[in-house]
């Protein structure tokens, strides 16, 4: 009986999952002592920001897509959506610099470096289509001019930058579900691999592969 | 009432923009402003002593 | 210890060194917490931009003789609607990256006649007019060779259009119903009628606003707006945010190759430099695989000062 659970599905994924992230993975409360530098709070400084981010977006959700152009109580929400999404680039790039220059791959953290950089890549869309269905005179020159970027990659047949429903879909429903997701992915490979060791200094190595 | 200008901006940003001209380069003072603060924030960030390590370093 | 196969790029010495408490709540909690309230901060003091949306209506009424040319363009093919190619018409082959005629591949999807969707159609929505009914009576019956030639002779004859007691008016005499046409068309754009009919396309909900944006994107209104604010391409437009705001700064690289050669003065500057952009963040995200551009960070030596401490431990 207990060999036919231990072959479950369900099981076997309990094990792995445990084996791969035990809880005191998930939640360390140590760190290796190299890690002692302000630029390591900057991931934790954009997933905040992503934070704000969607909180200000739920509230602007709430009201709908007229809301912030009609009361100032709507204008000041919007006031906190855009300058949170400054502070989530401002924050995530200060991250990307950082870890380039920790070489934060080294050690199977492949993984770990393109979910980040994936991620920037969707969140540079997410704002666009943000920045897209203002409507306002900002977003009706934005998308005329993206309209040519788009359209000569054959994509603006299907992504149609002019259609503000399309683009506000894309914006609060799926790319921000995109974002999430790879932000999910990329702090539990961070966990699973933990923080990336200093480079060894002490000895002399040959050429690098 | 009063807090409905309180949320008005104290300093808006609505004047036409300022902008920077070098060669090539051409950029609106508040693009260039978060940029300086976006390198000044990493430099500062690789140079500020971290608390937490400094009893360590005290002791050494 | 055997260092042997060791890649000191692409992998990572085994920490053998101590622990320290590391508080990660406490510091998501902190960080979480200074977010917002810098959030606030920022939002009381500089607000967030909101320049009103232009409408036809605005354009036609500032600008009438800049709406009548266009609109006159969206009949003779000149707009750039009216030449673009997919995926609004088969005008162009559109841009092309080498052999890769991408927009034509992905086909005229949106499809979009400036003449009919722009100009005809709305036109025959008006309330009954004899003078305009007739005109479109008559174009309806002529071929298009005679359309075409009372097209072009009102082009030919548009220099001289003048905007005179709210009307367009050009000096020609055989284009047939084409000067009517360009004249209320210009009458329906200044009461507001053409925003209403070519956003709502015929039908009551919408959220697709492709035809009056393209349509009032081939003015010369929209342009001379933006640039005034700092927005045109040739500006580095598209990190740039209206009034004096923060924009899009994160797209400096992308806006960057439109100001220099070949880009700047290319055909195909769109798809060219979309391809350039794809293909550096594939190399950005292949970084750790990549030899030379993966010892960087080695070699530039910024990690010692990432991790000064742990090197004065050693």
């Amino acid at each position: 009986m207990s060999t036919d659970i231990e072959r479950q599905w369900t099981t076997r994924l309990r094990h792995r999952v445990a084996g791969k992230l035990p809880p005191e993975k998930v939640l360390p409360d140590t760190q290796p002592a190299y890690v002692a530098s302000w630029i390591y709070v900057f991931g934790v400084a954009t997933m905040s920001a992503m934070a704000v981010v969607i909180g200000t977006g739920f509230i602007l959700a709430l009201r709908g897509p007229q809301w912030w152009h009609e009361s100032s109580v709507g204008h000041f929400v919007n006031s906190l959506h855009l300058w949170s999404v400054e502070i989530f680039f401002f924050a995530m790039v200060v991250h990307l610099w950082g870890k380039f220059f920790m070489g934060a791959w080294r050690g199977k953290r492949t993984a770990t470096w393109m979910t980040g950089v994936v991620t920037f890549l969707a969140s540079i869309a997410t704002a666009f289509t943000g920045y897209a269905s203002q409507s306002n005179f900002d977003s009706q020159w934005i998308t005329t001019q993206a309209k040519d970027g788009i359209n000569s990659t054959g994509a603006g047949a299907f992504f149609n930058v002019l259609n503000f429903g399309q683009m506000l879909m894309w914006h609060i429903v799926l790319l921000p579900l995109v974002a999430v997701i790879l932000t999910a992915l990329h702090v539990v490979l961070v966990r699973v691999r933990g923080v990336v060791p200093p480079y060894d200094d002490t000895k002399k190595v040959g050429e690098a592969l | 009432m009063a807090f409905i200008s309180f949320l008005a901006a104290l300093i808006p940003l609505d004047g036409l923009g300022h902008y920077l001209h070098w060669g090539v380069i051409y950029i609106s003072v508040a693009n260039f402003i978060v940029i300086v603060l976006m390198i000044l924030t990493f430099i500062t960030a690789l140079l500020a002593p971290f608390p937490g390590r400094s009893r360590r370093k005290e002791s050494k | 210890m055997s260092k042997k196969g060791f890649r000191p790029d692409v992998d990572a010495p085994e920490w053998k060194g101590g622990h320290q408490p590391y508080d990660i709540i406490k510091e998501g909690t902190i960080a979480l917490i200074v977010v917002a309230l810098l959030t606030v901060v920022f939002a009381v003091m500089f607000g967030s931009p909101d320049d009103k949306e232009i409408t036809i209506k605005t354009w036609a009424n500032a600008a009438p003789l800049d709406f009548a040319q266009t609109a006159l363009g969206e009949m003779n093919g000149t707009t750039t609607t009216a030449g673009y190619g997919a995926p609004y018409n088969t005008a162009s082959t559109g841009q092309t990256l080498g052999p890769l005629q991408l927009a034509k591949w992905a086909g005229v999807r949106i499809p979009i006649n400036t003449e009919k969707d722009f100009v005809i159609r709305p036109l025959e929505t008006q309330p009954y007019d004899p003078t305009l009914s007739s005109a479109l009576t008559s174009w309806k019956a002529a071929s298009s060779t005679q359309q075409t030639t009372w097209v072009n002779n009102f082009t030919k004859a548009s220099n001289s259009m003048k905007f005179v007691n709210g009307n367009v008016v050009a000096s020609t005499s055989d284009s047939g119903p084409v000067p009517v046409f360009i004249n209320d068309l210009t009458h329906m754009a200044r009461s507001g009628a053409l925003d209403a009919d070519l956003i709502s396309g015929g039908s009551f909900f919408t959220t697709d606003y492709t035809k009056p944006l393209l349509f009032l994107s081939d003015g010369g209104y929209l342009a001379k707006l933006a640039q005034d604010q700092h927005l045109l391409g040739s500006q580095w437009g598209m990190m740039n945010e209206t009034n004096s705001y923060p924009g899009q700064a994160w797209l400096w690289l992308y806006t960057f190759w439109y100001q220099i050669t070949p880009f700047s003065s290319s055909s195909n500057a769109d798809v060219q430099v979309w391809g350039m952009m794809m293909l550096l963040s594939v190399i950005l995200l292949l970084v750790p695989v990549i030899p030379g551009l993966r010892a960087l960070p080695r070699k530039m030596k910024v990690y010692r000062l990432i991790w000064r401490e742990h090197y004065r431990d050693q």
